[in-house]
């Protein structure tokens, strides 16, 4: 399944007309301990860009945005008791919320894995 | 010798880096008339300090002091009896670190007090958690507004007429900027509170129902079918406490199921003081922390394992989280919780139970006696400490008359809801621990003469 980065470091992977959201092994590294995670709920729906979520750790608290527009189908509760995960699994188990997209075609500004870490190098 | 940081080519740096050529150029936006351009006019020449003393006891002297004369003010602010070890353990030094202990390490006497504090006003007021207060109790029942709107992403506030007029007053200014739509209520005279009224008000766009328990005339409502009413439709319901005191014989809100418990402190530990400083307390259910404004200490451990306290979830305040905070006060009333703090203390649960016993049954017997008074009835049936009198005449000026006597006979109405006709008569009455028998005897005579 194809994945996506953003800027933000948000990553997305995509399967047919939904979603996974989450942020980048280099996002977590840069927070430190996360604590608490806000996530949106169910049916909230969100434009491309725009705040998605609230990641807060022991050093800040965060906007994570969202990398495409769409309507939000469900958000990851494990995170509200285990919200370390995103430090242990930020690109797998810790995913913050999944969407069905609006415009596939978004998707053609974001970055592929090479390209963004390429970026990262370059912070 | 004064300290002045600038050197005069410091100042001009900073001029040519502003394009200005004195300092004057500074203040060209202020009218020339508006400007001082000597001394100030009728400015008395310095005076001796012992010239200012005499000078200000004098002034003081003209004021009726409430503990010299028979006293029932209350509505928001209460006389009770602060006893002097409390002004003498707040001047410890282990009180006297920083009052923002962002370092935790030279502030652990005022961390672990803030620490007791939270414990003390959460039990009180029956909620899981508790912040370090608020300014007063006014501005604690807006932050609870605004956090309701923030949990529950809806704007409509539903207050009741029981709520403190000032803090419905001090709510709308900040609406105002805020965009907050709040519903609002007068009082009725009567018995009965607006507790029915406002459950058939409920609806779906509901952010928060918002009620005073006592309430301003003074009447004890039983909150839970509110609470519930209020759950059922995905709102809040917030309990405004301004005498704490009441807590040690009713049911909490917080055990009623009220989401969000504020108060003002001031009862508990703190004078009069012409209305403030007070100290806001502010309580809420435990999955709602997050949202909560203020300052939060907590227990921990430091790397040795020693137990320690710190500030914690400072990631919701504006010098982390910036606009997007959900606290805009990063600070809190720290004499004043400190002073709360050892009275509630040196009470225990038993002393602060035996005081609101006390309290309740001087205001029983002093109801009792001014409902004898010809013109008088007694309005509030159940009542803490605080109850309202319909007099025959109008309270306002009546009130002003029995001042010129000495008596401060309580808060009219009319001063609370000028030109309200119908409030005009409502005169609400407090009865402390510190209200004597003879008291209550010179107020019901002056009433009986009065109303004669």
């Amino acid at each position: 399944m194809p994945r996506y980065f953003t800027k933000d470091h948000e990553w997305i992977e995509v399967d047919g007309e939904t979603a996974t959201v989450g942020i980048t092994n280099y996002a977590q590294s840069q927070l430190g301990d996360v604590v608490f995670v806000e996530l949106p709920e169910p049916g909230r729906s969100l434009s491309q860009g725009g705040e998605a979520a609230v990641v807060e750790s022991v050093k800040a608290a965060s906007d994570v945005y969202s990398p495409v527009s769409g309507e939000v189908t469900e958000g990851n509760a494990v995170l509200t008791d285990t919200p370390d995960l995103v430090n242990t699994a930020p690109e797998g188990e810790g995913w913050f919320f999944k969407l069905r997209l609006s415009d596939p075609s978004e998707l053609d500004a974001l970055m592929d894995e090479g390209t963004y870490m390429d970026f990262v190098a370059s912070l | 010798m004064r300290y002045l940081p600038l050197t005069h080519a410091d100042r001009s740096a900073m001029l040519h880096a502003v394009g200005a050529a004195t300092i004057d150029d500074l203040f060209v936006d202020v009218p020339a008339e508006a400007r001082l351009d000597g001394p100030i006019r009728d400015l008395p020449p310095h005076a001796s300090e012992l010239q200012v003393e005499r000078q200000l006891s004098a002034l003081a002297r003209r004021n009726t002091v409430a503990g010299t004369v028979p006293f029932f003010l209350g509505c928001g602010s209460y006389r009770h009896h602060i006893p002097a070890s409390v002004d003498h353990l707040i001047q410890r030094g282990e009180f006297l670190t920083a009052y923002t202990p962002y370092q935790p390490e030279i502030a652990q006497g005022t961390l672990q007090m803030l620490f007791e504090f939270q414990t003390q006003v959460a039990r009180l007021l029956g909620c899981d958690v508790a912040n370090a207060s608020m300014y007063d109790g006014s501005t604690a029942c807006w932050e609870a507004i605004t956090m309701a709107r923030r949990i529950t992403r809806r704007g409509k506030a539903l207050l009741s007429g029981g709520l403190h007029p000032h803090y419905v007053s001090v709510a709308r200014t900040m609406a105002r900027f805020t965009g907050d739509d709040l519903h609002t209520a007068m009082p009725t005279l009567d018995a009965g509170t607006d507790v029915d009224a406002l459950i058939d008000r409920i609806d779906t766009d509901t952010s928060c129902v918002v009620v005073q328990y006592p309430d301003i005339l003074g009447r004890v409502a039983d909150l839970s079918a509110l609470a519930d009413a209020t759950h059922a439709k995905g709102a809040l319901l917030v309990a405004v406490v301004t005498e704490p005191v009441a807590l040690g014989l009713l049911k909490s809100p917080g055990e009623m199921g009220a989401d969000i418990v504020v108060g003002e402190g001031q009862a508990l530990g703190v004078g009069l003081q012409f209305g403030g400083p007070y100290v806001g307390l502010f309580a809420c259910k435990e999955k709602f922390v997050r949202q909560m404004p203020g300052r939060l200490c907590g227990e921990t451990v430091d790397a040795e394992g020693k137990r320690g306290f710190v500030l914690t979830l400072s990631t919701r305040e504006q010098h982390i989280r910036r606009e997007k905070a959900t606290s805009n006060i990063c600070t809190n009333s720290g004499l004043c919780a400190l002073a709360f703090s050892i009275h509630m203390t040196l009470l225990g649960e038993k002393g602060l139970r035996g005081l609101a016993e006390i309290n309740h049954a001087h205001a029983v017997a002093a109801a009792d006696r001014l409902a004898q008074v010809p013109g008088v009835e007694l309005v509030t049936p159940a009542f803490f400490n605080e109850f309202t009198l319909r007099l025959s005449a109008e309270a306002r000026p009546l009130v002003r008359r029995l001042a010129d006597r000495n008596i401060l006979a309580g808060v009219s109405l009319g001063r609370l809801y000028p030109g309200e006709e119908a409030l005009a008569n409502g005169l609400v009455v407090a009865v402390t621990e510190t209200t004597t028998p003879e008291d209550v005897e010179a107020l019901a005579a002056a009433l009986q003469e009065e109303l004669a």
